[in-house]
This record gives C-alpha cells, structure tokens and sequence, in this order.
C-alpha cells in the first residue's frame, strides 16, 4: 500500500477561503428562531462521528429560498461547507430546483478545496440541504418530489429512503417510534416496519464504535 | 498590538535548552567521526557517545552498557516490546499492556497479536489510572512482557509502576520456585514523565524504559532505551553491530550527547519545575473548570504530570478550538476525530469511559519551563469568548 507521506502529520491545510468562512461564519443561526419563522429544517451527522449540522429554510410561493440559516457542530472545514453553501443559495436567490443543483463538488470549490480527509464535510453540507428539502416536501404532500438520492426506498406511501432511516439511526435513533419521530411521519404498512427495523439491526450504533457514513469517503 | 505567542503543547515536544544546543554544537563538525572507526576522528566521536552513554545512564541509576540509543520514542518502544515478545515467542507468547498506551505500544501490541500472540489490553479507570490487581491478574506462566505508560501523553496520568514493579518481582520469585523458567520483563514509556518523575530503574523496578530527546528539551529524532542486563531482545533492523547489534547504523552522535545532556539537566531541574509547574496547572485547571460552564477534566485530579491540562468542552468541537486558539497565537493540542489523520478520536479518552463528545471536545494544554501565570490568564482571557461563540454555532446544546 502506498502512502502519501506529505500529508502526514497534523497539517491542517485550510485554503484562505476556509478560513475565511470559518472565522466569519455567514447567516448562522444565531438565536433560536420562533416557531413558524423557516418552513423546513433538516439535520445530519452525529455527535459521537464529530460532525452534525443544522439547515433550516424559508422558501417563498415561487420556491425561491428566500432564508437559509445553521448549525454545525464540527471541525473548520465542516463549518466553513454549511457557511459557504448558505452564500451560494442566498446570494443569487436561488430556487429549490436551482439550489438542488448544487453538489459537494460545487462546494469544494467555493471553498477553494478540502484536504482529502475532509472532504466529507462538504459531501455533509448537502446531505442538510436534501434532508430539510425532504421534509419541507413530506411537510407539503409532496412525496414524488422527495429526493431520494439513488437510495433505496423503504416506504413507497412516503418515498422514505434508507440512507434517512441510517441517518435517524445515526443520529440516535434506536427504534421504530424514534425513526418515525425523527423523520415526522407515521409508517403504516407492516412489511415496512419490518424493513426499518431490520436496517436498525444492521446500523445500530455499536457500543464502542460510532456508525459514520459520510467519513468513509 | 504585537501578537503574543504561547506554546501549550510542550507534550507534544519541546524547544531544545540552549546549553543542550551548545553541547551538541561541537559534534557537527569537529567531532564529526563515525564512531566505528579506528582513527583519531572515530575516537573522538567514540569518546563523545560514551559520555553520553554513562550521563543517561547516571539518571537511570543503570550501567552505561544498559543503554541503547535510537532514532525516537517510538523506536525504543517498538524495540523493547517487538524485541522482548520475539526473542521468548519460544517460552511464552502472553503479553499485558493497558488500553490508554502511546500508539508506540498500542500498534507493536496490535501487530504482534496479529502474529497469533494473546494480549490483554488492560481499561484504566474513569481517572485513567490502571489498577494494579488488574494487570497482576492477568499474568499467567506465559506472560513475557508487560508494558504500562509511566505517565499518559494526553492525560498525563501517572501509573503506579513501582507497586508494579514489586509485584513483578514476586511473580518472578513464585515462578522460580515453581521452576517455571519462562521470564517475566516489565516495561515503561517515560518519554513525557522525564523531567517530572523519578527515573530511577531500581526504583522502579522496571527491566525496560523508553526515553527521547523531543519531550526533554533535547533533540527530535533519538531516543534511548534502558535493557537491563540479561534481557535478550530481537532486532528488527538488520546492519552493522552499533548498540550491540540492536540498532545498526552509524551513530547519531550530536543527538545522543543532545539527550544526555538534556536528561542530565531535566533531573537537576525536575523538582523545582515540578513544583512550579503543578501550582501553574492546578490555577489553570481551576480557571478552566470553574469560569466557563461545560468543563470537565480529564484524568485523575492530583496523580497527573505537574505540566498536564486535559479537559473537554462539552458542545465544542476540538479543531475549531485549536484554529481559534492559533488565531489568538495559542499553541493547544486536541483528541478530536477531526484533528487526525485516520478521523479517529482519542483512544485515550474514549478508555475513560466518557462519550465519544468528550474526545471530540477535548483540548489538551501543556505547559513548560517557558510557562507563566501571565500566559495562563491571557488565554482565559481569550478562550471563555471562544468557547461562547463555537456554542453559538453548534446545534448541540448544553446546560
């Protein structure tokens, strides 16, 4: 096995641009928004991966994101991804279509790159985005919009996907009530309760180690 | 306003003490022999590497034939434990360590269980410590090493080697009288307990002791390790017979007579740094834990090293700290996943028992011969705002 021996070390290797945004976080969420101020909110990551962000948005009648404010629990370069993906959506008024468009590589580049070993944190920043558009969709009735992202779907009545229920699992979720708490919904057919709690099985965070998708690049 | 500049990271290596620098200066250029050699040149440097066998050797209590010179740390640690566990893979193939050693133990342990070896990792307390019943337990007629950190490079907990080493010898004597003739080593990483801890390998009681030039205000890239005469040891570099045939390659001269001199004077100042340090830490630890909420220390309260902080802040991400910190011309060091190379944190403060949180919030602060009071209340000064303002951020909330 090769290995790169110039990025060993504690060699942070922030881009100015990283830096920048994470020492000037823009529209963070400052002070704890009232009920009914955003129409959606959305979250990822968990504490015991070191990494877990907060979305919350306001779309207006013609779908334009007209707020877009957040949380991040995690290290600069996760900070920065949520910062720096905020101003692309903000900046040029956006539509959800548009903001959509946007991908982890976009925000890498805004960023003016990641380390290798920080690449997650941008790949976390639009897992918030889809995650709050899902259930700012659901919120609506508007299942077929849900994005499923390539997942498989476990709930057809409400496009639920796998990688969400991983996500509920992921962020503490450990049983059927909790999942269905978290994602807001109530699951109805039997067989896909029965699927949500085999993915339970397989995905429940082990006693000494934390389940942690998005860092396994 | 010039920036000031604080160094909280003396665990991780140290600044080298100008009259160690001085010392060393003459073995560049003019004492710059290979050792090995019959002439002039390689007497001088000969000369020079036996002086600094028998300064180290004076601290260490030990006869200067005992100690072996190596390129780190991590590569007396490796020696002593891949070197002792291969040479009596024959007698016994039982090794016992703890579950919060230097990754320098940690990995060789790893590696050799691999190799079909049992070893028992040993858990520390809540405070870090490990319990000197638990590892005597585990001994059994196969056991051959045991290797226990003298005091933990993240949370400085200070290991009870001596009772350990007593036991050991009872071990010893009862497997005699059994006539069981598998023997029994014991082993200890002193690189961040130099300095602060007695050296003294009778003391002790210890038949192995890793030390390096990094952590003493000497030179990086040597270390030395005490092998107490009789222990066999297997190489795993192959070469020439420098250090006994134990560490081939030429002889790193100006490091070896850095370290020695280093250690020579760590030992002369060892009480009254100790001494001035502890009251630095404990005021530090106090302020910490007492004027920002969601503080909580790390590792035993007392039984730690007189330069060591380590506390998490619960809702803070380690990383973000340290590059705010940095911002501020603070030196820190963190347990965060986000801070290593492999996204894993600490193993060390997961071993106490706490939540994964408590690592990735972990902040570890070391202080040194350069410390001041003055040093500690600027950062106080800086960090409560920190703290506030990376809480802000954080959709994790406490209190």
């Amino acid at each position: 096995m090769s290995k790169d021996v110039s990025s060993g070390g504690q060699n942070w290797a922030y881009s100015e641009k990283v830096k920048d945004h994470f020492f000037h976080p823009r529209n963070f969420m400052e002070k704890d928004s009232a009920a009914g101020e955003f129409d959606a909110v959305g979250q990822v990551g968990s504490l015991a991966c070191g990494d877990i962000m907060t979305m919350w948005l306001k779309i207006d009648a013609a779908e334009r994101i007209v707020d877009l404010k957040w949380r991040t629990f995690g290290c600069a370069s996760a900070i920065a991804a949520t910062s720096v993906f905020s101003e692309m959506v903000l900046r040029d008024n956006l539509t959800i279509d548009q903001a959509i468009k946007i991908s982890p590589q976009d925000i890498m580049e805004a960023l003016g790159g990641l380390p290798a070993r920080k690449v997650h944190c941008s790949v976390l920043a639009d897992k918030a985005f889809r995650q709050a558009l899902n259930n700012y969709f659901r919120s609506r009735g508007e299942r077929e919009r849900v994005l499923t992202d390539g997942s498989r779907i476990i709930d057809p009545d409400l496009n639920i996907t796998e990688q969400e229920v991983i996500n509920a699992i992921h962020q503490g979720a450990k049983s059927l009530a909790d999942i269905q708490a978290r994602l807001k919904v109530g699951v109805g057919r039997p067989e896909v309760k029965a699927e949500i709690e085999k993915i339970i099985e397989k995905h429940r965070n082990k006693e000494d180690q934390p389940f942690c998708p998005f860092q396994k690049n | 306003m010039a920036q000031k500049l604080i160094y909280f990271d003396h665990a991780a290596t140290t600044y080298v003490d100008r009259r160690v620098a001085k010392a060393m200066e003459p073995c560049f250029s003019r004492i710059f022999g290979n050792a090995g050699s019959l002439h002039a040149y390689g007497r001088a440097a000969k000369l020079a590497l036996d002086r600094a066998r028998e300064q180290v050797a004076e601290v260490l209590g030990s006869q200067p034939a005992e100690i072996i010179f190596t390129g780190s740390g991590t590569e007396s640690d490796n020696l002593a434990v891949l070197g002792v566990a291969r040479a009596y893979a024959q007698q016994g193939q039982h090794l016992i360590t703890t579950n919060i050693e230097h990754k320098a133990v940690y990995r060789p342990m790893e590696e050799l269980a691999q190799d079909g070896f049992q070893v028992d990792f040993v858990p520390v307390n809540q405070q870090g410590l490990v319990s000197v019943d638990d590892i005597i337990n585990q001994v059994n007629d196969q056991t051959t090493l045991i290797s226990i950190i003298y005091a933990n490079n993240e949370i400085g907990v200070i290991q009870p080697i001596a009772e350990i080493g007593r036991a050991v010898k009872k071990i010893r004597a009862d497997r005699h009288r059994r006539g069981v003739e598998t023997p029994l080593w014991l082993h200890t990483d002193a690189c961040q307990a130099a300095g602060y801890l007695s050296l003294s390998v009778n003391e002790l009681g210890v038949d192995l002791l890793t030390l390096n030039g990094s952590k003493i205000y000497g030179p990086k890239g040597v270390g030395a390790l005490f092998v107490r005469s009789g222990i066999k040891l297997k190489p795993f570099v192959f070469g020439g017979d420098q250090e006994a045939g134990l560490r081939p390659g030429t002889e790193n001269v100006p490091g070896s007579v850095g370290l020695a001199w280093a250690l020579t004077l760590a030992s002369h100042l060892r009480v009254e740094e100790s001494q001035r340090q502890s009251e630095l830490r404990d005021y530090f630890i106090g302020r910490l834990t007492q004027e920002i909420p969601g503080v909580v220390l790390n590792g035993h309260a007392q039984r730690r090293l007189p330069n060591n902080i380590n506390v998490s802040v619960l809702g803070v991400e380690g990383e973000a700290m340290l590059l705010w910190l940095d911002k501020y011309g603070i030196a820190a060091s963190t347990g965060s996943a986000c801070d290593s190379q492999r996204l894993e944190p600490s193993h060390v403060i997961l071993a106490l028992g706490h939540p994964y949180e408590y690592a990735h919030g972990s902040l570890r602060l070391t202080l040194g011969r350069s410390s001041s009071k003055k040093e500690i209340d600027y950062f106080m000064k800086v960090f409560p705002g920190i703290v506030e303002k990376l809480r802000q951020m954080s959709p994790v909330k406490h209190e």
